[in-house]
Parts: structure tokens; sequence; C-alpha cells
């Protein structure tokens, strides 16, 4: 089983490591772009497309230590005045260990009042997770928060 | 089989932003998992939740197998007039769910 989830594993990255290869060079410019592994840089060049990325706004609640990886809450919230003018237009989290990068794209308008999602994720092993937020005005803000997992999801044999 | 669990509040006034919870039932099964004999377990996730007030979509999510077994998400809105909240899950085998709540604003 071990050996069955490396080669998805691998063939997934090598995947992913071919298509940044022949797309446009990355400007994404998150800060921890130097550890990010490339299916998440891909996912998240995927949301951004060629933008920049700042740091800030984006407040990322998720426990820093997980016992269960199959539940672990979260939740993230943008500062924003939420007007027509000004407001929150989507959320998107990621991952850099899962076996997909992508954890949820979630999609407000003005009339949310607040910008805030919560939602109870899986995480299959101890790994940084980023949460982007587009704004009305088109630009985006990033937050990055790392979690200890003890027992992983996803990935166990089903009896 | 499926069932939804909604919490609205019932009444508000004019202008609060509300919190709208939801859960909906599902094995969210995410694909990756193997059975003892080396067979992968075919995904059968949620893949798209909608929330429309009055027939107008005030939320959407996309959904992966990172998110856990029976999809929890709660998000906000403003409560500007009375009126019906429609819900809706659709997933992988056709798997497709609704469920309402309605709210008086004054």
């Amino acid at each position: 089983m071990r050996k069955s989830l490396g080669s998805t594993r691998r063939r997934f990255l090598g995947l992913a490591g071919s298509a940044a290869a022949i797309g446009v060079v990355p400007v994404v410019s998150l800060r921890p772009a130097a550890a990010t592994p490339e299916t998440m840089t891909a996912a998240i060049r995927n949301v951004v497309g060629g933008a920049v990325v700042q740091t800030g706004k984006v407040k990322l609640d998720i426990p820093p230590l997980v016992e269960n990886g199959n539940t672990v809450p979260m939740t993230v919230s943008v500062t924003s005045p939420m007007t027509p003018t000004d407001y929150v237009k989507s959320i998107h989290v990621f991952n850099e260990k899962n076996p997909q990068p992508n954890m949820g794209n979630f999609y407000l308008g003005p009339r949310a009042g607040r910008a805030q999602i919560s939602t109870r994720v899986r995480l299959a092993d101890s790994q940084k997770i980023i949460a982007i937020a587009r704004l009305s005005d088109g630009s985006f803000w990033s937050v990055s928060a790392d979690v200890v997992v003890t027992l992983a999801a996803c990935t166990e044999e089903v009896m | 089989m499926a069932s939804a669990l909604i919490n609205v509040p019932k009444k508000a006034k004019r202008g609060d932003t509300i919190e709208i919870k939801t859960l909906m039932s599902h094995i969210m099964e995410t694909g990756y998992r193997h059975t003892a004999a080396g067979q992968v377990v075919p995904r059968d996730i949620i893949t798209s939740f909608t929330c429309r007030f009055n027939g107008a979509e005030i939320f959407r999510a996309d959904l992966f197998p990172a998110t856990a077994a029976n999809p929890f998400i709660t998000f906000f809105t403003v409560a500007t007039e009375s009126g019906k909240f429609d819900f809706e899950w659709i997933g992988d085998n056709g798997f497709a769910e609704t469920a309402s709540a309605s709210i008086t604003v004054e």
C-alpha cells in the first residue's frame, strides 16, 4: 500500500512539474515560494494568474497541532469593509502535502457582510496551509499556517 | 438517505449580519484510499455547494477530497428582507440534495 501510494504521488508531482516547465515562468511572489512544492505553486497560479500575491489582510485559524487529520476545523477571515465597491470576491485554500493541492474555493459577494468562512478539512501530513483572498479591486492577499498532524488522513487502508 | 442540518436565525433586524451554518451528511470518499487487497476505493465526494436567497446566489463553494466527511460550511450574509434561503449540494455519482430555510426580517 505504501508502495502504490508513493508511485501515485510521484506521478502526480511529475505531471505537475512538467506542466509547470511548459507553462510561463511563475511570477507568484509568495513569501514562502522557495519552500512550496511545485503542485501547490501550480494550483495557486491557476487561481491568481500572473498577479502579485501580497501578505496580510487574511487570517487563517487552524490548530497548530492536530491529533487526527481526518477532521480539522478551519476558519478563514479577511479584513474588508464588505461594501459594494470594496469587498472580498473569493477565498481559496491550498496545501502542500495532500494528494491534491486544492482544499476549497469559496465565493462571496458584497452582501456577505463579513468575509469569513469555516469548514472542516483533511490533512494527509504535517504541512503548510495557504489561504488566498481575491478582492474586488483585483488584488490578492495571503496568509500561511503550519500544522503538525499526528494521525494522517486520506490514505489509510479501508478494512 | 442523505440529510442536511441548517442553522439560520428565524428572525433578524434589517441590516444585521447573520451567520449561516450548514452540514450535509456524506462519506466524502477521497479516491486515494486502498482496500487491504490494494484496490483503490473510487472517489465519491460533494464537489459543489451553493446558497441562494430569494433565487439570487449569495455563496458558493467548490469542495475537494480535502474536505472532511459530512461537509460543514459556515458563512455570513446581511439580512436585507424576509425570504427563503435555498441550499444545494452536488457531487459524484449523481449526488444532488437540497434544503431550505426561511427568515423574517423586521
